[in-house]
């Protein structure tokens, strides 16, 4: 026994697919013109980083007796000028590039492995179990963050790897309180109790109903960690706890930019731009999924 | 609709309100040539559902709407032009001579100030008064509208206050400055209904004694039943029928109407079968049928229904209803 | 009156003296001490197969944690809720979550409830993959398509979202969820408020139609009496955790004895000019007391026009005043 209200309408037997969430959200930011076109510089920033170093004739680390410490030479295919001991700039970028992206990259993943679990399982849980773990990273976070990476670059070495852990390790601490709070907010959603009362077992709740639903907040705060990562990595480079020579990062070419920045200000200028660009697209990016992603505009 | 003859201004007069807003999928029409006054000390009902227009009509006259919205037209306080009158003109008509309320009185009680500072602010501004006199008159309202221990709670801030006091407190704020008319936006959807029996009582009352106008809008017609003489009936942003209230509860000339009365269970029923139901959903503004947008969901429906837009017609004196129908 | 199921029959639910306390503020190293919001405080009802029972009263009653306290969906301090037969409390966890097939839920709030990031199938489908693991998904998709028709929903709109429909339908697809596993109970908690009054009368009737289909028991929650009225048997008014009265529908309304069931009953705006300028209305004093601090005795005789001293002293207590009829009030006769 059915009972219709759609009023006189034949039905048509396909079956309509939905619009969802997602694909609303994606529309938003395509329509968000400093998201897209953000997009398309890093990509570009990626592909050279990638490929760029195949266009040029030079490789990163050899050293160019006849050219050291000189300016945009087009003719020889300096196109970023070299460094004092003679290497191509633009190949350098290039390789600090994948170092940086690289860094940001998987110090966020990470990041977000451990902090969405963390804070998942706390929000979850609750009570005394979620304020326990929440003290514990509140006393993670008042240690000073540096001294231990120090400490870990002295007792290990300098290995790319652990620069990827060791920044990790200390992001994920936010990741798991932003998690943990959309949990909460989340546990008192109307659709968490409706399957409670409908028998649906925790780990599946919190696989099917919660994941989902957080992810959201997650992606938007990975996007704004990857800036900072690289920023903390660029910050150890220029302190010099960076990168092994000859492998370079962002960070330590702007360090030895510096260095020689009143008489070769190319090497500075080149990579800080890179960096800099890097940063904002990265920014907008975040910004525009932020507002796609924002539950109001729904 | 006709106001009742009796020479005076109306205290509001409506005339093709068009009220529309721009959003990211078009342009959606709120409100759709609205055309109706309120008479001085009258009470008007006004009742819709969602998408209706019954809210929005008033914040067009109130000029609240909100940024992406626009309302053209012509509506007049006292005679008045409302519409394009200078800001500072504006505020010496609203908040003085015509006041609104809201469902959640949250929305104009500030929330870090006290009701004092608030309601004193209200007539040392418009009325020149000194604090003291503010303070002594505030209070005084606020015995009137019931409040127990006024002279002690007017410091307290909003959230102390119960749901059904706050909406008092609202109250008394809006009849600070004896206002003409007063405009009341679902002000009880959101109480117990024992608490809306204590408040519409104590606006009955208030009307009386300020010989206030008065327009409510709800969607609940039980309590325009007992609050209200004319009633206007909203849908998909226009009129559909306007009469006195008596004669819309026992002979509705409108389909929607009439939809609307049977698919209300009433407290006194005796029979308790299937209720007469309205069929199909609200309507979407953003994709109305040509001709009448109710005619979807109309089970009188006839040809001409789907070709023209039916217009508000009198069908008495005091009686108008948008429908092609000749009567029902 | 006829009340649904044979007469005699065990019933399906039986509560006995529910109580649900929540303790409010102290703490881990707070110094206030913990106050108690006693949001249930000793309520029992029975409910028989295809009977529907309304829980009205105003807020701070406990009727939504009432509901939710018999499905437990919240833990109890005291009392005891009997699902045929069978204490709830006994249960293991594996157990009480088996039988939860049998006793559902639906909200409110229409959109809150369904997972916006689900398909209407997947949300309707979930309890039957809950309790269904091995069902074949094309089986389970004819069921899912069969119940959206049942509750008036076109079928071929299974993969579309929830922010897609509008209020009344998302009441629908929460209502197939409810339903799909063909339950004995459903507790409705305010499932018309937050829609528009012509909807309000499609879902009204759909439950309606679906009791008569299945014979299963409704516990409807709402604070609108004039809806609770239509679709109940029966009807239980509370007031501050307690039961002022308790009788079938026509009782309450032609005879109701408890003072708070008659201010609530002269309160309600009935839809004719003519009957509401004639009415004379049932006036409470003051406000409700808060929930913490509780007046002794009667907890309504701040507000009763007919309190006097012994309701100060004494609660009053659940007294049968005639067959199926409870009233607790000292003054009941008068």
């Amino acid at each position: 026994m059915a009972v219709i209200t759609q009023h006189g309408q034949i039905p048509d037997l396909e079956e309509t697919q939905g619009r969802s969430l997602w694909q609303d959200a994606a529309r938003r930011l395509r329509r968000n013109r400093a998201s897209v076109a953000s997009m398309i510089i890093l990509a570009t920033i990626a592909l050279l980083a990638v490929f760029g170093p195949l266009l040029s004739p030079h490789p990163y680390d050899e050293l160019a007796w006849d050219a050291m410490g000189v300016a945009p030479d087009f003719e020889r295919s300096f196109w970023f000028g070299t460094d004092t001991l003679g290497r191509d700039l633009f190949v350098r970028t290039m390789y600090g590039a994948r170092v940086s992206l690289m860094v940001g990259i998987i110090a966020t993943f990470v990041s977000l492995l451990i902090g969405v679990a963390y804070g998942a399982i706390a929000g979850f849980v609750g009570g005394r179990v979620d304020a326990v773990m929440m003290r514990t990273v509140d006393i993670l976070y008042s240690l000073p963050f540096l001294f231990f990476v120090i400490l870990l670059m002295v007792i290990f070495g300098r290995n790319l790897f652990l620069i990827f852990v060791a920044i990790g390790a200390i992001q994920w601490l936010t990741m798991a309180r932003i998690v943990r709070g959309q949990t909460l907010s989340l546990k008192r959603k109307e659709f968490i109790e409706a399957a409670h009362a409908a028998g649906v077992s925790p780990m599946t709740i919190i696989r099917r109903h919660i994941a989902p639903n957080v992810i959201g907040p997650v992606i938007v705060y990975a996007t704004l960690t990857v800036p900072e990562v690289m920023l903390t990595e660029s910050f150890l480079s220029f302190l010099g706890l960076g990168v092994q020579e000859p492998l370079t990062s962002w960070g330590a070419l702007i360090s030895d930019g510096v260095k020689n920045m009143e008489t070769r200000p190319w090497m500075l200028l080149f990579p800080a731009a890179f960096l800099a660009v890097t940063l904002f697209c990265l920014n907008f990016i975040g910004d525009g999924l932020r507002d796609a992603l924002d539950p109001k505009d729904r | 609709m006709a106001a009742q003859g009796n020479g005076q201004t109306p205290v509001l007069a409506v005339s093709h309100l068009e009220t529309v807003f721009a959003t990211p999928e078009g342009e959606v029409k709120a409100v759709n040539d609205v055309s109706f006054s309120v008479n001085a000390g009258e009470a008007v009902g006004v009742v819709g559902e969602s998408g209706s227009g019954k809210s929005q009509i008033f914040m067009s006259v109130m000029g609240i709407l909100a940024t992406n919205g626009q309302a053209r037209g012509s509506v007049k306080f006292k005679g008045t032009e409302l519409l394009d009158l200078e800001r500072s003109e504006l505020n010496r008509i609203r908040g003085v001579r015509m006041c609104m309320i809201f469902q959640d009185p949250m929305t104009s009680l500030n929330p870090y100030l006290t009701v004092s500072r608030q309601m004193t602010e209200v007539l040392t501004t418009h009325k020149g008064m000194s604090t003291a006199d503010a303070r002594k008159a505030s209070i005084a309202l606020l015995d009137r509208v019931q409040i127990p221990e006024a002279a002690r709670r007017i410091d307290m801030y909003p959230h102390e206050f119960s749901g059904g006091m706050r909406q008092r407190v609202m109250i008394a704020m809006a009849l600070l400055c004896q206002p003409e008319l007063l405009i009341a936006d679902e002000p009880t959807t959101a109480l117990d209904v024992t608490v809306q029996a204590q408040i519409l009582e104590l606006v009955s009352g208030l009307r009386r004694d300020f010989n206030m106008a008065l327009v409510l809008i709800t969607h609940d017609m039980g309590v325009i039943a007992g609050m209200c003489e004319r009633v206007m009936v909203m849908y998909a942003g226009r009129v559909v029928e306007a009469a006195p209230v008596s004669q819309v509860f026992h002979s509705p000339q409108h389909p929607y109407t009439v939809g609307l009365l049977r698919s209300m269970p009433r407290l006194d029923e005796t029979a308790h079968g299937r209720l007469a139901t309205i069929a199909g959903q609200p309507p979407n503004l953003q994709r109305l049928p040509a001709g009448c947008s109710f005619r979807d969901r109309c089970d009188r429906r006839i040809e001409v229904c789907a070709q023209e837009v039916p217009p508000l017609r009198p069908i008495t004196p005091e009686r108008s209803k948008a429908c092609h129908l000749q009567a029902l | 009156m006829p009340s649904a199921g044979p007469v005699g029959a065990a019933p399906l639910l039986s509560v006995s003296d529910l109580k649900v306390h929540f303790s409010i503020g102290g703490g881990l190293l707070s110094r206030r001490r913990a106050g108690l919001l006693k949001a249930v405080d000793g309520v029992s009802f029975d409910l028989r197969p295809g009977e529907t029972l309304g829980l009205v009263g105003e807020s701070g009653c406990g009727k939504s944690t009432l509901g939710r306290a018999v499905l437990r969906l919240l833990p109890q301090v005291a009392g005891r809720v009997v699902w045929i037969g069978q204490d709830l409390a006994q249960l293991s966890h594996e157990a009480l979550r088996q039988k939860r097939q049998e006793m559902q839920i639906i909200f409110q709030d229409p959109l809150a409830s369904l997972n916006p990031r689900m398909t209407v199938g997947e949300i309707i489908g979930e309890p039957l993959a809950t309790f269904q693991p091995n069902l074949p998904v094309v089986a389970g998709k004819k069921m899912v398509q069969d119940m959206m028709a049942k509750v008036g929903l076109l079928p071929q709109q299974i993969n579309r979202y929830p922010h897609e429909f509008s209020g009344g339908q998302c009441q629908r697809i929460g209502i197939a969820r409810a339903m799909i596993n063909n339950p004995k109970l459903i507790v409705c908690d305010e499932p018309v408020s937050a829609l528009d009054v012509s909807i309000q009368a499609q879902i009204v009737n759909l439950l309606m139609d679906l009791q008569r289909e299945t014979g299963m028991a409704l516990i409807f929650i709402s604070h609108n009496l004039s809806v609770v009225r239509h679709i109940s048997h029966r009807i239980m008014v509370l007031y501050l955790g307690k039961v002022a009265e308790l009788a079938d529908r026509d009782t309450l309304y032609r005879n109701p004895r408890h003072p708070y069931t008659q201010a609530l009953i002269s309160a309600v705006p009935i839809p004719d000019p003519d009957v509401e300028r004639n009415r004379r209305r049932v006036v409470l004093k003051g406000d409700l007391p808060s929930p913490l601090k509780p007046p002794s005795g009667c907890i309504f005789r701040t507000r009763c026009p007919k309190a006097t001293e012994i309701c100060a002293r004494e609660v009053p207590p659940l007294e049968a005043i005639e067959h199926g009829h409870q009233v607790a009030c000292h003054h009941w006769r008068e």
